[in-house]
């Protein structure tokens, strides 16, 4: 039951979201509390070396919001969060803790890569196709692995995806060094054939009429990830499959005794889970360098667990989580440049909202479960 | 020690789940505290035991108003309670599980002497024999309510709480724990009984009060109080305790069971030997102490399990090991033992509850989505003809009763074709009111020719509603009793394996 006293308060487009069912309006308001507790400490850490915080709150904030520009470098950012945030949303789920993001995000762009490079003569739809689907299989294999030892030898995931992500890593790295590294000394493989490109809006047709500048990197994956979003949001909504991961992350020995059969919907989620991340790889290679860089993510896979935990696993708040570390992304340069603040403030700021919405999440569920009379 | 509750309230979200109750709890006397599920006599009891504060209204405790912040400070006003659910540690021994959280210390360390001691005091006094240096683990669940009891004895307890002590306890167990009751009432000691068995009501108490949905009924004295009378005031309307059986005649067998067996695992009782038959329109019930197999016997026969050894045929036709899908499709359907942690999602809403394991059913979806409306006319349906008591199809489970959680699952397990009902524990912790419900609709299952194979720690269940009567004692089928033809005594000395021969395995 949703507190009275909250959906008075609540904004339009909160109440409007909500009729929509997209939204549970209580799950609202631990977020946006843990946002406003870390800028709070945030602040201080600010007044502490004596730079002014309303200052840094609009250098982080207003590049994005000042011109057309501006958010597409927030927007840019956010796209391989909402890929990797969302994988972790899907196996959370089916009850599934999928910490492998990262190595399947590599594996994803690695596999698009060295299709892209094997087929050469591939004609443009087809590289298109292609490309996408081997970056979301790359993820698929690399998810789908520990989700098989999860279901057939009770290997507990969370164990068996960090593995996986040190194995990615390697792997990737001495394929890249020995057998596919362009001559020089960066580790990474030669320019993908042009079919295989994907363009950014800015040097395409609508770019000037955005506003774009022409070396905006903005292009097609942001909305591959909002199709994404959009596609994962109705299968739990409505879909059958949603249902089953539901009941299974729920109450695996329910969804057994009524039949679902548990271990292979976990493995299904878990190979979703992977091409989600893997599709990391449509953007990284397909459309940012058009080659795989050896070792690119910067924690891209870890940082989709945050994104998934402020977005609360819901698709939405997920595309709206990954909106604010983008702008925090984005800023971060800002302040480097333009205050005595370092830009690792942003990172501090990112941890300082994770702990939060956990540490509000908890008191919200205790404080539900205390009126309850549960405990 | 006198407990007196003056104007009591305490309300949760969209409920009064103590609605201004005032009653006395005199000393030295037993008092019951009945009442259906839901009636509030736990919440009550957590009220006096500082686990939750009132709303308004007093507790006074021998003439002084308290208010306790939580059960420490209850228990140092020497008020115990038993619960439910052991709160003992199985690796620890006996007297370190009574003494832990209050250990005699001497030289910086837990003085075991003392706790050996204060186990033996208190154990000797009221006669039951524990072995101090038992590991709990190794107790049989009359045992581990024996340490419970010494805990709270240990503790200094003068006013005791016992909330449904019997659920666990064979017939046998049960009658030494009232008289272990009685024992610590003539030591002055006072005790409440928190339950909804008449008959133990009947036999042990001096004095019953009565809760219905968080408002206080009434109290009558224990000799004055009758059955009947009793469940009037809990339901508020007549109920009928024995549910008429008609004669059957019996029809083809459908389920036969030839020499099944099951080895032992740690998470797993061991089967063997079992074989039986259930004939069309005849209930099959299984009598035994908690822990024997039943559960085994019953997630083999629905798919959950499967045996070594023996075959099963349904309708003559011999069962390949099953899937749990495959045997909800050949007619084999289960409503489990556990309510809430096998046969429901609490999480999920009452809707979604009732198309568990049909999600993909040509009814409720199409191309792998859900068709809402068509969900909902059926939901609506199958809660109208079992008579689901709910506000909306969105209404979150867990907030339903006992008795309706079931009326769900037999909403969902019973709409549609089927050949065998396996129903494992189906009243368990379901209110009066409920009971009357479920066996009349497992009567009229049975007239429509459905073989049941019935599983209850309820003797009287059992006797009430089954044709025959299996008794599972450690893994196997020690006898085939005519329901017509036994009693409790005789099952109890059955299921305690006091009768029969049973060979070491």
């Amino acid at each position: 039951m949703p507190d009275p006293k909250l959906k008075g308060g609540l904004p339009p487009i909160a109440a409007w979201l909500r009729r929509l069912g997209l939204i549970a309006v209580e799950s609202l308001w631990p977020p946006l509390l843990a946002l406003a507790l870390s800028f709070a400490v945030g602040s201080v850490i600010v007044l502490a070396i004596g730079e002014s915080p309303l200052r840094v709150l609009s250098l982080i904030f207003l590049p994005g919001l000042r011109s057309v520009d501006g958010f597409a470098h927030v927007l840019f950012s956010a796209t391989p969060l909402i890929f990797t945030g969302l994988s972790v949303a899907y196996a959370f789920r089916a009850g599934l803790f999928n910490i492998g993001g990262e190595g399947q995000l590599y594996m994803g762009a690695f596999l698009a890569a060295v299709v892209a490079l094997s087929l050469p003569e591939a004609p443009r739809p087809v590289a298109m196709i292609l490309g996408i689907a081997a970056a979301a299989a790359g993820g698929a294999i690399w998810g789908f692995i520990p989700g098989w030892l999860r279901a057939r030898f009770g290997v507990h995931e969370v164990i068996n995806t960090i593995m996986m992500n040190f194995i990615a890593v390697g792997l990737t790295g001495y394929c890249v060094e020995y057998y596919l590294q362009e001559s020089g000394m960066i580790p990474h493989t030669a320019v993908i054939p042009e079919a295989f490109q994907l363009i950014p809006f800015a040097r395409g047709p609508v770019g000037a009429w955005l506003g774009l500048n022409r070396a905006n990197p903005l292009g097609f994956s942001i909305i591959l990830a909002l199709l994404a979003a959009i596609a994962v949001a109705f299968l739990f909504k409505r879909g059958v499959e949603g249902y089953r991961l539901r009941s299974v992350g729920l109450n695996p020995q329910a969804a057994r005794y009524a039949g679902i059969a548990v271990g292979r919907v976990q493995m299904r989620a878990m190979a979703v889970a992977g091409a989600l991340a893997g599709l990391v790889g449509v953007h990284e290679v397909l459309l940012y360098r058009h080659r795989y860089l050896d070792n690119f993510s910067t924690g891209l896979g870890f940082l989709g667990i945050a994104v998934a935990l402020m977005g609360k696993n819901h698709p939405l708040g997920i595309v709206l989580a990954a909106l604010l570390f983008g702008f925090l992304n984005t800023g971060a340069l800002e302040i480097d440049l333009f205050t005595e603040v370092p830009r690792e403030l942003v990172v501090v700021l990112q941890a300082m909202i994770i702990l939060f919405v956990v540490a509000i999440g908890e008191m919200a569920t205790r404080r539900r479960r205390r009126r309850r009379g549960r405990q | 020690m006198k407990i007196a509750l003056e104007h009591l309230t305490r309300s949760f979200p969209g409920i009064r789940a103590v609605d201004d109750v005032s009653l006395e709890f005199t000393s030295g006397r037993i008092h019951a505290l009945v009442g259906e599920n839901g009636a509030g006599k736990t919440t009550l009891m957590r009220l006096i035991y500082g686990m939750l504060r009132p709303d308004s209204g007093k507790i006074i405790v021998e003439d002084r108003e308290r208010s306790f912040a939580g059960s420490q400070e209850a228990i140092a006003c020497r008020i115990g309670m038993v619960h439910q659910h052991f709160m003992l540690v199985d690796t620890l021994s006996v007297a370190e599980n009574v003494v832990l959280g209050a250990e005699p210390i001497k030289r910086g360390g837990i003085d075991r002497e003392a706790a050996r001691e204060a186990v033996r005091g208190d154990s000797g006094r009221i006669g039951l024999e524990v072995d101090p240096d038992a590991l709990v683990g190794d107790l049989s669940v009359g045992q581990a309510q024996w340490v419970e009891i010494l805990k709270v004895l240990y503790r200094g307890a003068d006013f005791l709480i016992f909330d449904e002590p019997t659920g666990v306890l064979s017939p046998q167990e049960a009658r030494f724990l009232f008289e272990i009751l009685r024992r610590l009432r003539d030591e002055g000691k006072t005790i409440v009984l928190i339950t909804h068995k008449l008959d133990e009501v009947l036999a042990l108490a001096d004095e019953v009060h009565v809760m219905r949905r968080g408002g206080f009924v009434g109290s009558i004295g224990g000799r004055e109080a009758d059955a009947p009378t009793l469940a009037r005031m809990m339901v508020g309307r007549d109920v009928l305790f024995r549910v008429e059986r008609p004669v059957e005649t019996l029809g083809a067998p459908a389920l036969e069971v030839r020499n099944l067996c099951l080895p032992r695992r740690r998470d797993q009782h061991p089967l063997s030997g079992i074989s039986f038959t259930i004939r069309q329109g005849e209930i099959f019930g299984i009598a035994g102490v908690e822990g024997n197999g039943q559960r085994e016997l019953a997630e083999v026969i629905t798919g959950l399990r499967h045996h070594t050894d023996g075959e099963m045929l349904l309708e003559g036709e011999a069962l390949p090991p099953l899937h749990p899908r495959r045997a909800r499709e050949l007619g084999v359907r289960h409503v489990p033992a556990d309510r809430q942690r096998t046969g429901l999602v609490l999480q999920m809403d009452l809707k979604d509850n009732l198309i568990l394991g049909e999600e993909d059913s040509a009814a409720v979806s199409r191309w792998g989505l859900f068709r809402p409306a068509a969900l909902t006319s059926l939901a609506n349906e199958r809660i109208r003809s079992f008579d689901v008591r709910v506000s909306d199809l969105e209404q979150a489970v867990d907030e339903l009763s006992g008795g309706n959680q079931q009326k769900l699952i037999l909403a969902r397990e019973l709409a549609h074709e089927l050949k065998v009902l396996v129903a494992a524990h189906p009243t368990r912790g379901v209110d009066v009111g409920a009971i009357e419900f479920v066996h009349r609709e497992l009567i009229a299952l049975r007239s429509r020719g459905l073989a049941q194979l019935l599983f209850s720690s309820e003797l009287s269940e059992l006797l009430a509603l089954s044709d025959r009567i299996g008794v599972l004692y450690k893994g196997r089928l020690v006898t085939v009793l005519n329901a017509g033809e036994t009693d409790e005594e005789e099952l109890g000395l059955w299921i305690t394996g006091a009768r029969g021969e049973v060979e070491s395995a």
